[in-house]
């Protein structure tokens, strides 16, 4: 019995003269999902398309479904499926005649059944008949994912899934995921997206300049940096002034933005002994959010680059804030 | 299954989604027919009387074969622009990582084209015959028209398929296909090659357009010229297998 669906080690692309993946390594356990994270032009789609036999690679060995990417290229085929970033669907082709399609190509008995089945799971069965030219992207991507599932892959790669889709849509997705992994299918996903690998991933892979930067579960990830804070704002000056200098022992101050930074892990014992220290000083902040670490935090600390100025400022968007 | 019946099948469902494009789109058809018609009615009716085409020959019969090639030629651009766009969408990405016979993704487009040549050959046959087209062909001669017909199609198919894999966008593979609609007025097509310059001449006699139509002009009239028709056949399988060569070997290069 095998358990590794996807098998890599010392991976190596280059395109001209820029090095896109430089020897990369990892194991998929098979009926898992496996997450490889990364910003734009990380090298994911590279990554995707070697392993499912689009593109040759310079070097390392690829071993998909116990079969070798570039030997054993047929049996690679046969065993996956493969939803990429733009709709790989045909516009002059109805929804069903589209999976009609992919049925014929895979052989499949019993068509008309397991058609009708795909077009009530992806809630498609109304614009059935109709092209695929007039459907919404969300539909296409939808019937990108049918398509796919015809034939019962046992491996399916997902690249960037849900880029681009409304957060309903990308809520069936997640869904429909999870139902293929309760089947036993093995996904290897990529994204842009901290939360989707948080809410879908067994393990992520943080791939960061054609290297694996990290790799572990999302909690193995997030124990890699410092822990989480509590932010104060002030908007007086002078009340900034007070705080930074009766607090100047336990925070970072930033005197532009006139907040400090007071290191916590975030629990509630430790929140409440912080507001009473803070009363018993007579510090009053205009605003206070707890800061938890989480993936993007290991994302921006983990692909860290010249640009950085690009991407820092973001950490606070999904913190609950609690304004005093 | 073996793999050359599994490619055979392949074909056949890729060819269904040819079809049924061509289907939904009968324009192409309707274009692929209403061109070489126009340009029959203005060779024949318009511009046909003034060309001495030999005493006592009918300018419709003379000019029918090199309709039909043009014809042929017209509808390439089609062809190449379908072949090309498939490749910028993300389906022909599909069936790649999907065991599914190389090749089939390509014969769909080369027998959709290859039909769409037939149908609009024959109405352009049929037409001929309403503005007074009289033929001395016997059955056999009918049957090697045909012949002719379907295998000058399917070795322009070939090469189209590779001007459309070979182009950087459909619209510019819409264009490579122009030098072919060109080639047939530098033939014999409308006018014998003796009447023109001799530069121009030479081109004529030389260019491969001309020996396919005067090989069908010979089988239509009822007097074959086997140099001719072997000339023809001789450069519709080279121009196959070179189409097919180049075809596939792109194919393989555009991941």
């Amino acid at each position: 019995m095998r358990t590794s669906a996807i098998a890599v080690s010392g991976l190596r692309k280059t395109f001209g003269d820029k090095v896109v993946l430089d020897g990369i390594g990892f194991e998929v356990p098979a009926g898992s999902v496996y997450s490889l994270l990364g910003p734009n032009g990380a090298g994911k789609t590279t990554t995707v398309n070697i392993l499912t036999t689009l593109m040759t690679a310079d070097a390392g060995v690829v071993q998909v479904a116990g079969h070798d990417v570039a030997s054993g290229t047929k049996g690679v085929r046969a065993a996956i499926g493969v939803t990429g970033q733009f709709a790989a669907v045909d516009d002059l082709l109805s929804g069903r005649e589209n999976l009609l399609l992919m049925a014929e190509l895979k052989r499949v008995r019993n068509k008309e059944k397991l058609i009708s089945g795909l077009l009530e799971r992806f809630d498609l069965v109304e614009s059935a008949q109709k092209l695929v030219s007039t459907y919404s992207g969300g539909m296409r991507r939808k019937l990108d994912l049918a398509m796919t599932l015809v034939g019962r892959p046992e491996i399916i790669f997902l690249d960037e899934p849900t880029t681009g889709l409304d957060p309903r849509s990308r809520r069936t997705m997640w869904q429909i995921v999870r139902e293929l992994v309760a089947d036993g299918t093995t996904i290897f996903l990529t994204t842009q997206y901290l939360e989707e690998a948080d809410e879908l991933a067994d393990r992520i892979a943080v791939l960061s300049n054609g290297k694996i930067a990290a790799e572990g579960t999302a909690d193995e990830l997030k124990r890699l940096i410092p822990g989480g804070h509590v932010l104060l704002r002030f908007t007086d000056p002078a009340a900034y002034r007070h705080a930074a200098s009766a607090l100047r022992e336990e925070a970072t101050k930033d005197d532009e933005a006139q907040s400090l930074q007071i290191p916590s892990d975030g629990t509630q014992r430790e929140l409440r002994s912080i507001l009473d220290w803070l009363d018993s000083v007579d510090i009053e902040a205009d605003e206070l959010t707890v800061h938890t670490p989480d993936l993007d935090d290991v994302f921006l600390a983990l692909t860290e680059r010249t640009d950085t100025g690009l991407t820092t400022g973001t950490n606070y968007l999904n913190k609950a804030a609690i304004s005093q | 299954m073996s793999t050359v019946s599994t490619a055979m099948a392949d074909s056949a469902i890729m060819l269904r989604r040819n079809l049924k494009h061509t289907l939904r789109n009968p324009v192409t058809v309707f274009n692929a027919i209403l061109f070489p018609i126009v340009m029959m009615l203005l060779f024949v009716k318009v511009l046909g009387g003034g060309f001495d085409v030999g005493a006592g020959v009918d300018y419709i019969d003379y000019a029918t074969p090199g309709l039909l090639v043009m014809t042929i030629s017209y509808g390439l651009g089609a062809t190449s622009t379908a072949v090309n766009d498939d490749m910028t969408k993300g389906i022909i990405n599909r069936f790649k990582t999907m065991d599914v016979s190389r090749g089939a993704m390509l014969t769909g487009h080369v027998v959709v084209t290859t039909v769409r040549c037939l149908v609009a050959c024959s109405a352009i046959i049929g037409m001929a015959f309403l503005m007074g087209f009289d033929p001395g062909a016997s059955a056999a001669e009918w049957l090697g028209v045909l012949g002719l017909i379907v295998l000058v199609s399917f070795a322009a198919a070939w090469l189209t398929v590779g001007l459309g894999l070979a182009a950087k966008s459909p619209e510019s593979a819409g264009m490579a296909t122009v030098p072919l609609i060109m080639l047939p007025f530098l033939s014999s097509a409308f006018v014998p090659s003796e009447t023109m310059g001799t530069g121009v001449r030479q081109f004529v006699e030389y260019q491969p357009f001309t020996p396919i139509i005067e090989a069908l002009r010979g089988l239509l009239a009822g007097n074959p010229s086997s140099g001719d028709t072997i000339a023809a056949v001789a450069w519709s399988v080279g121009f196959a297998v070179i189409g097919y060569l180049w075809a596939v070997s792109s194919f393989k290069k555009r991941a």
